[in-house]
């Protein structure tokens, strides 16, 4: 029984400490919020120009002025500041966040990420994706451990374009998390989902990565 | 002062639309869009114009509306895929697009606005986006250049301005147009209100007046691209 979706963002929210700034990507990552643990205190970012996102509005309380990066309505909390977009990224770039949770179409073994084009498809662009990556303190990655072919996406080298070159320090799957410390170590197998072999990730692994 | 205020869109843009021109137009996806003074640009004929925005609008709105017109040439934004005519023209070679990481384009315009030319960032170093800018080390880590970007003329949304000029913006509203505002060469800004000298607490202006040519009240549709609620408990639902 490999991880669903929600049980990988869960695991993920493990990651995140109190008092922790954090960024959350679209799709998968979004979901790491509805399972940040008791206790803990989170400020989560948006990079449109935010700091204290507050959960969905009620009908009456939609304002076109107050969305996420995902365009999405939002609304505001007690702690809450709106600041513009150079000031935004001052914060990701300046390594102000303390970590960055996003998708992936591929992780190499030396922490490379791709995850904004496919060349000979249509390119809708990186957002703000390169910056987090360069930026933010620690980065974490939820992807499927292989594509829909069946083919790993956790490679020795990303054959995709690059988001950013030795940025990503943990990589969590629906079969386990792999994790480094420091941008010269090798990825180590830190926790299998349940029911899931070492063998079965080897098998599904083409990176170089430790199963001690 | 010289009067800064105008009546109507058409008539704040007026005399600043040329063919080959640049345009800056802040917002982020359709939240803090110049939606009046776009169709002003529009309505302006101007073509073979550079558009730099963080997002290309949609289909029918925002600068969606100069790509029906074919009035772009160029954009230069950081994600542009809410668009299926912006996609079409792209498909088929009729529209230039340069990317840019998103904080990197904000940078560059704060950048070109304060009156510098290049500056050097992390973000993108060993991508595509690193192609031919030049490289430096500090400190043992690894940056590429980047340059600074003016316009000849940035279209700015804000909250409240008062005939100075000077603006304060709303929630997430504010994004780009800040910046912008600076980097025009000439900045025209469309507010939800126009306030009385005086009505604007001097401490809490996010823009002031300097950069800000030409203001003006107008309404705005602000269109929701992703309206997203929640229930409350106990509502019949």
């Amino acid at each position: 029984m490999s991880w669903t979706r929600d049980e990988m963002a869960a695991r993920a929210a493990q990651e995140i400490e109190d008092g922790f700034y954090a960024n959350l990507g679209i799709g998968i990552p979004t979901l790491v919020a509805n399972h940040i643990g008791e206790g803990i205190d989170v400020t989560l970012q948006s990079e449109n120009g935010m700091l204290g996102m507050g959960p969905f509005p009620y009908e009456d309380e939609v304002d076109a002025d107050l969305i996420n990066a995902g365009k999405q309505t939002i609304t505001e909390l007690r702690r809450s500041s709106y600041f513009n977009s150079a000031d935004s990224f001052a914060m990701i770039r300046g390594g102000h966040i303390d970590i960055s949770i996003l998708g992936a179409m591929q992780v190499s073994e030396n922490g490379d990420l791709a995850n904004w084009m496919i060349p000979g498809k249509m390119v809708k662009g990186m957002g703000g994706a390169m910056d987090l990556v360069a930026g933010v303190k620690r980065c974490v990655v939820i992807m499927d451990h292989t594509n829909r072919a069946g083919a790993p996406k956790f490679l020795k080298k990303c054959t995709l374009p690059l988001t950013g070159q030795n940025c990503i320090d943990m990589v969590i799957t629906n079969l386990g998390v792999f994790a480094r410390e420091g941008e010269q170590r090798r990825f180590r197998v830190r926790e299998l989902a349940p029911g899931v072999t070492v063998d079965e990730v080897r098998e599904k692994t083409e990176a170089d990565i430790s199963y001690e | 002062m010289g009067n800064k205020v105008f009546k109507t869109a058409k008539a704040a843009l007026d005399g600043f639309a040329f063919d080959g021109m640049t345009v800056m137009s802040g917002g982020f996806g359709l939240c803090g869009l110049p939606e009046n003074l776009i169709v002003a640009l529009r309505d302006s004929g101007a073509k073979d114009i550079t558009a730099i925005s963080n997002n290309a609008g949609v289909d029918g709105f925002g600068l969606g509306l100069l790509l029906e017109t074919r009035q772009i040439k160029k954009m230069i934004s950081s994600y542009v895929g809410e668009n299926d005519e912006f996609e079409r023209q792209y498909l088929a070679g009729e529209l230039e697009i340069e990317f840019n990481p998103q904080g990197t384009l904000a940078e560059r315009i704060r950048a070109g606005g304060a009156g510098i030319p290049g500056f050097y960032t992390k973000t993108g170093f060993g991508t595509v986006i690193a192609e031919g800018k030049p490289t430096r080390e500090f400190n043992g880590e690894s940056f590429i250049m980047e340059t600074g970007l003016v316009a000849d003329v940035a279209l700015v949304k804000a909250w409240r301005g008062d005939p100075y000029g000077n603006l304060q913006f709303s929630k997430t509203a504010r994004n780009f147009n800040p910046m912008m505002a600076m980097a025009g060469k000439v900045t025209i800004v469309e507010v939800d209100e126009l306030v009385e000298p005086g009505a604007l607490d001097a401490n809490f202006i996010h823009t002031p007046g300097i950069f800000v040519q030409r203001i003006v009240e107008a309404k705005c549709e602000k269109r929701i691209e992703q309206r997203t609620t929640r229930t409350r408990e106990g509502a019949p639902s």
